[in-house]
Order: structure tokens, then C-alpha cells, then sequence
């Protein structure tokens, strides 16, 4: 196992090893560079899994409190959770169910392409897509995705037969079994994916990609990764001339130790990015590390969700299998025709019995809801996931009163639903609806949407400094040797799930910061 | 958030002592079940039971499960005081806001009386308590058709995952066969 010393200051520290930090890692190490991973949670491993809804969970999830505030339905049902990611080895791609599709041209230049939203904080990316496809193919290779390098599509569940005739018959055409990164043959000695079904819980047969399994051992192999688990950064420090100059965290035994570093990048995932940031505030940087623009942590997103749930005369059986296999893109292309801006996929889902209670219907109980239960085995799912408007106000702050174990202020996650995004909501539930009525369904539930799986935005990258915290590589405006290198750095959201994307950055950052040290630029 | 406490206003937190209790077999009579309770008195087992039933209310589970559900909530009252209170109070307060005693309610007029105090600490302890113990019993899995782990059988790649028949096969281009 690589040990670097606490006062070897020639490595780059990375805070947080889910899709950014632990992609990031790996293409560090590959390419030479000492890294020393920083993470929260502890390392578990397909042989600790269990197919157990809560088991799993309490497993794997971030359950440190957090409180919300603002007009989403997430403050009410779930004040205290507005967020569903990991804290674990792995980060959230341990959950994650795999949906790898790229953003679009147009999405990338959002505020061009939807003009002026009021109340929405648009801007361009500072980034093409054209810029971006080289290294998006990167991503795809190295996560298998379905649908790409010739690797055949997964074959489609009983959910998928469903949304599949259903969207069909409402007049959809592009339908099929996604773009995943899921096996769908044995590939980067992993299997092929047994249907399991328990794609959140951390996939037992290692068909799906996650960092866990694939960077990290990748980077340990290379001699370079330092990886730390149960490790939680407090603060980043710097010096005088405000360059970044090392990582004070908590170790497993509580111990505060001082990690010095020549590169420190962040990629905690959104809210713990800002927070982390927010919470290094010194005399020379009083407003937060990287925050002389004033946004970190504002434009906070979390994308456009819900999902509709029908039942059927017949057995459909949606717990079997590959938990989200099948989309409807037709929605996703630019049309400015439905009353809002911005497009989105239906996607399917499925929860086992024990979630499917807790998060149908939020805090309903009775009789129609326990027939609504009752109907479990002959259930459909799906989910919608659609580009949200960035606001100004929709922020990760630093809560006035309450603090965690360590003395550090927890963040409140303060989210209003935009008017556009509502819109686009209430559009896809009806059409939704359209689709599992065409095929017969008894009853259709348009669900809430969960806690945040998708979190983004809260260290967005900007062209001029004014606008955001990082520019096109990441590495902030403030501070050279400061990198954001997780979901934060998105512009806007668009309406695809960000996993791919947030690899596809860090895959580039990697090269930026190689390039830039051979410069001797950082 | 401490461990133990769960989805209360749908605030998720940690199932820990209501799956480890859950494993317990519950049956026989009334008198039995109740007299194994540690902080509960036997009326206010019998109250909680009917007070479980009518907030998820399954005709095709059996009391035994609803059983398990009060003793979860037994057993934190057992080690945490705060839990306990809740509970002695709860029913207590339910019983005096009535008539009648709850349990000897119609069921119409017990769902009336749940209703007036759905959003009391009382009830968002039993309902949260009970959404995580209920649906995460194995054997109302069982009874509702949940059919919970399969890796024991290798997934369901073989056991059934493209089995519905009642539609049409969507074509391989857009669900390509199991390699
Ligand atoms: C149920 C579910 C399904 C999903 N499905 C999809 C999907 O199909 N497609 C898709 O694109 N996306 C999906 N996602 C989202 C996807 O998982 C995330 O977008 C992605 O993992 C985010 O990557 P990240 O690097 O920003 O953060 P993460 O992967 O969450 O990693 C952040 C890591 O940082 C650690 N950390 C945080 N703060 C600190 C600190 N102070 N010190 C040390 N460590 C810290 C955390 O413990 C965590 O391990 C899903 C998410 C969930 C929950
Ligand atoms: S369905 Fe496939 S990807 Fe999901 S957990 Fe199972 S084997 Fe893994």
C-alpha cells in the first residue's frame, strides 16, 4: 500500500473518489503524478453488498443532517435529506444506476439557445461540445457504455417491455435500452449483468462501472494512489500568496492531520464542494475559498425529476432486472414548442417494496394507499430527468447555528422550483401518463420527486471570472492550483444524467493539469 | 442524524433496531405477545396494533406482522426514554380525545381519530417506524409479492426478468437479445 508522508508537498490531494475524484485519480496516476485520495466514507466491495434496500442505504448513503429551505416539495417531505448521494469508497457511482448519455450542442450554450428565462441565471458553458467529444469517447471506453465501441445494447426487462409499447403506441420513436454503463458482455474483467435488480445497492456483480472498482484499484496498481478512506476534509489551506498549500482533515480516529499538497482538487459532489470551499474562509479569502464572484455555491441544480408509476391488470414483476435499461429520448431534442425551455428523458425505475413505500407517496398512509401497495407486482416505473434553470438563489449556505462533530457548520440546501421547471414537470407527468395508458394501465401515480440524486452547479465554470467560480479546465479563477472537479463545475444542468459528463471533465482535467506541469504552469 | 431514528415526516434516517427485532417469531395469542413487551402496558400494545393496522391497512397480512411493527416500537422505547414518553402519551391522549377507547372504535371512527392527530409526534413516529419495519419484514414481502434479494440465485437473468407476456416483444434493435 502507497503511503506519501503528511509533509510531502509534491503530491495533489483529492477530496472525494465517487465519479470526478476517483476518475481524476486514477488519470493522475496513470500519467505519474503522487495522489493522495481523501475520503469521507469507508471502503466496501461487491462481496459486502447486500441486496437490501435499507441494509444498503444505511451502508452507503451520506446521512449527515443537512436543512432545506425554499419551495421544493424536498423540504417538506424530506427535510433533512435533500440529497441522495454516497459517502463511501466509490463516492455515488456505487448507487448510481449507470444512464450515460452525452449533453447536447445546443445545451451547452444554454442561455443563446433559451434567450432570457426571467429569474433564471443562464450562461454559456465555456466549453463546446465539439471540444468535448474526443474526451467524451474516452469516457465511454473506459466505462463500457452500451451503445458505443460496439458494444451491444443490454437486453430489456419486464419495466422495459412496458415503457416500450407504451411509448410506442403514444407516438414516441426513440426508444430502446439506453446508453449504460452496465456490461452488457464480460468487459475490463467484470461480468455481464445478471438482471439483478439492485443497480442502487451497489451492483453485486460488478457489471456496473463504478470508480470503486475500476479507477482506484487501477491507480493503487500504478504505486501512486494513496487512498485514504474515512478521511474528512475541513478545511483548505493556503499561504500567503494565496495558492493552496494543503488539506486539514479528520482521520479515522478523529485525529487532525495537515496533508500538504502542490495541487488540491474538489470533488466532494456539489453541496460538500461548496461547502468545503465556504468553510476554508480565512482572512485573506473572508467570503470562502474561490469565491471572490460570490457564487459558490449559488445556481445550485438538482434537475428536473419525478417519476410516473402505473399498475396493469397483469404482472410486470419491475424489481427484475437492470433498474434503469430503457429510455424514451424523443424529448430531449431542442423544442421550444411545449411551454418551456429545456428537454428531458424518461428513463425506467424501479424500487423494491421497501422504498417504493417510503417514497411513492411521501408520508401517505390508508387504505388507498396500501391498494396502491397491494399492486406491487404489477407495477411499471419510470423517471424523468430534465435540464433545471439555474437560480442565484438556489444555494448551498453555511447554516447560522448548527454545526457537525467536527465544529463546522452544516449546509442548508435552499432550492425553488423555477416556473419553467414546474412546466416541464407537469408536461412529462401527462405525458408519462400517455404513455402506460396506452397500454392499459389502472392506475397511474405521479410521484415526487426523491431526494437529489443529480447535483450540480455550485461552482459553475465561466468564461469571465465575474460569473463563476472555475473556468473551462476547472481550475478556479481564484487560486491556479485549486481544482473543482466534480458535478460543481457545470454551467447549467442540461437534460442528461451527469455521471458521463462529469467523467469526460475530469478525464480532460487530468490533461490540462499534466500540460500545465510540464509548463511548469502550476 | 443519530442512528435509530427513521423516516419520520419522511425525514431518512437509519433502520437499525427495527430490522435486528424483526427477525423475532410472533405468535399465539393476544395475551402472549403482549405480555413479552418491555416498556408497553398490554393496552397500549393492543392499541398501537390497531393503530399500525389502520395506517397500512394490507387484508392480506396477518396482526402477527403488525405485531412486529409495536415491538419495534417497544424496543426503542425500551432504550430511548424520549420514544417511550411519545408512546405512553400518544395512546393516552388518543384515548382521552374520544368517547371511547380506541381500539374499541369503529374502523371508520379510529381513521377519523388518526386523522386529527396525523401530524402529532405521536403519529409521525408510529408511521415512520412502521414504513420502515412493515414493508422491510420478509414476510410481508412474501404476502405483498415482493420478491427481495436475488442474488442467492444468480439474478434474474435466468429467472424471469423478460417473462411478461402480455405485450408484444419490443424488436432487437431497441432491446437486443441476453448474450
Ligand atoms: C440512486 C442514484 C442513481 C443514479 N443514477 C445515475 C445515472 O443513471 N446516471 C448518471 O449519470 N448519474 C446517476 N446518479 C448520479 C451520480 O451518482 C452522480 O452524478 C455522481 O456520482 C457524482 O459524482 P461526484 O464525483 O460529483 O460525487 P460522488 O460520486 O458523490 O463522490 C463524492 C465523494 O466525496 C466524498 N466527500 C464529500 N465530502 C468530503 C469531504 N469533506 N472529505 C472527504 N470526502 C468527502 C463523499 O463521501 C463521496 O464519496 C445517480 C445517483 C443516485 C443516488
Ligand atoms: S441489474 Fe445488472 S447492473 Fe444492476 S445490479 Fe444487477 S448486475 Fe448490476
Amino acid at each position: 500500500m502507497t503511503r506519501f508522508d503528511f509533509n510531502d508537498a509534491s503530491v495533489v490531494v483529492i477530496i472525494g473518489s465517487g465519479a470526478g475524484g476517483g476518475t481524476l485519480a486514477n488519470e493522475l496516476c496513470q500519467k505519474g503524478f503522487k495522489v493522495v485520495l481523501l475520503e469521507a466514507g469507508k471502503r466496501q466491495s461487491p462481496a459486502t453488498f447486500r441486496n437490501d434496500e435499507w441494509f444498503a442505504f444505511n451502508q452507503l448513503a451520506w446521512l449527515d443532517k443537512r436543512t432545506t429551505s425554499g419551495n421544493w416539495q424536498i423540504a417538506k417531505d424530506f427535510p433533512n435529506l435533500p440529497a441522495w448521494t454516497c459517502k463511501t469508497v466509490g463516492g455515488t457511482t456505487v448507487h448510481w444506476a449507470g444512464a450515460s448519455l452525452r449533453f447536447q450542442e445546443h445545451e451547452f450554450k444554454a442561455k443563446t439557445t433559451y434567450s432570457n428565462v426571467t429569474g433564471a441565471n443562464l450562461l454559456d458553458w465555456p466549453l463546446t461540445l465539439a471540444e468535448l467529444e474526443p474526451f467524451y469517447a474516452k469516457a465511454e471506453f473506459k466505462m463500457g457504455v452500451t451503445r458505443t465501441n460496439d458494444i451491444p445494447g443490454l437486453p430489456g426487462n419486464n419495466n422495459f417491455k412496458v415503457m416500450y409499447n407504451g411509448a410506442t403506441r403514444a407516438g414516441y420513436k426513440t426508444v430502446h435500452t439506453g446508453r449504460m454503463a452496465i456490461n452488457s458482455r464480460p468487459r475490463d474483467d467484470r461480468s455481464s449483468c445478471w438482471q439483478l435488480g439492485f443497480c442502487f445497492q451497489g451492483c453485486k456483480s460488478g457489471a456496473k462501472w463504478s470508480t470503486l472498482y475500476t479507477e482506484i484499484p487501477k491507480a493503487e496498481a500504478t504505486g501512486k494512489l494513496d487512498l485514504r478512506p474515512q478521511s474528512r476534509a475541513l478545511q483548505i489551506q493556503h499561504d500567503k500568496q494565496g495558492k493552496a498549500t494543503g488539506v486539514l482533515y479528520a482521520d479515522k480516529e478523529g485525529k487532525h492531520v495537515l496533508q500538504k499538497a502542490r495541487i488540491v482538487c474538489v470533488a466532494g459532489n456539489s453541496i460538500e464542494s461548496a461547502r468545503l470551499l465556504l468553510n476554508s474562509s480565512s482572512s485573506t479569502f473572508p467570503q470562502g475559498l474561490a469565491n471572490s464572484s460570490g457564487q459558490v455555491g449559488k445556481n445550485y441544480m438538482r434537475h428536473t425529476t419525478g417519476s410516473v408509476y402505473a399498475t396493469f391488470a397483469k404482472p410486470v414483476y419491475m424489481n427484475r432486472g437492470t433498474v434503469m435499461a430503457g429510455i424514451v429520448a424523443d424529448e430531449s431534442e431542442l423544442n421550444l414548442k411545449r411551454g418551456f425551455a429545456g428537454g428531458f428523458e424518461f428513463e425506467t425505475i424501479s424500487l423494491g417494496l421497501p422504498f417504493a413505500a417510503a417514497f411513492l407517496k411521501p408520508g401517505a398512509w390508508g387504505r388507498d394507499y396500501a391498494r396502491l401497495l397491494d399492486q406491487y407486482p404489477n407495477m411499471a416505473g419510470m423517471w424523468i430527468v430534465g435540464e433545471d434553470m439555474p437560480q442565484e438563489t438556489n444555494a448551498v449556505t453555511l447554516h447560522p447555528t448548527e454545526k457537525d462533530e467536527w465544529g463546522l457548520p452544516i449546509p442548508n440546501v435552499h432550492y425553488d422550483d423555477h416556473p419553467n421547471d414546474l412546466a416541464m414537470r407537469n408536461y412529462a407527468y401527462k405525458r408519462g401518463a400517455d404513455i402506460y395508458n396506452a397500454v392499459g394501465a389502472t392506475q397511474i401515480v405521479a410521484v415526487p420527486p426523491y431526494p437529489s440524486t443529480h447535483n450540480m452547479g455550485t461552482c459553475r465554470m465561466s468564461e469571465n471570472p465575474r460569473d463563476g467560480v472555475c473556468n473551462k479546465w476547472g481550475q478556479t479563477h481564484d487560486i491556479k492550483n485549486l481544482f473543482i472537479s466534480d458535478g460543481s463545475q457545470f454551467t447549467t444542468s442540461a437534460g442528461e444524467n451527469p455521471t458521463l459528463t462529469i467523467v469526460t471533465l475530469a478525464i480532460r482535467q487530468a490533461d490540462h493539469i499534466a500540460n500545465e506541469s510540464s509548463k511548469k504552469n502550476l | 442524524m443519530k442512528r435509530r431514528e427513521f423516516l419520520q415526516k419522511g425525514v431518512i434516517v437509519v433502520a437499525g433496531a427495527a430490522v435486528a427485532v424483526s427477525g423475532v417469531a410472533v405468535v399465539g395469542n393476544a395475551a402472549e405477545w403482549t405480555a413479552g413487551l418491555k416498556t408497553l402496558n398490554p393496552h397500549e400494545g393492543q392499541t398501537l396494533l390497531k393503530i399500525t393496522r389502520q395506517i397500512f391497512p394490507h387484508d392480506r397480512l396477518d396482526d402477527s406482522d403488525y405485531i412486529k411493527v409495536v415491538q419495534d416500537l417497544d424496543a426503542e422505547g425500551a432504550t430511548v426514554p424520549a420514544t417511550a414518553k411519545v408512546l405512553h402519551d400518544g395512546v393516552a391522549n388518543l384515548d382521552r380525545s374520544t368517547s371511547s377507547k380506541f381500539v374499541t372504535m369503529s374502523d371508520d371512527d379510529q381513521i377519523a381519530a388518526l386523522k386529527n392527530i396525523e401530524d402529532s409526534q405521536f403519529f409521525q413516529k408510529v408511521h415512520s417506524t412502521e414504513l420502515v419495519s412493515l414493508y422491510n419484514n420478509h414476510e410481508v414481502w412474501k404476502k405483498l409479492g415482493y420478491q427481495g434479494a436475488s442474488y442467492p440465485i444468480g439474478g434474474y437473468l435466468h429467472h424471469g426478468f423478460n417473462d411478461l407476456n402480455w405485450l408484444p416483444e419490443p424488436p432487437a434493435s431497441a432491446s437486443p437479445k441476453p448474450a
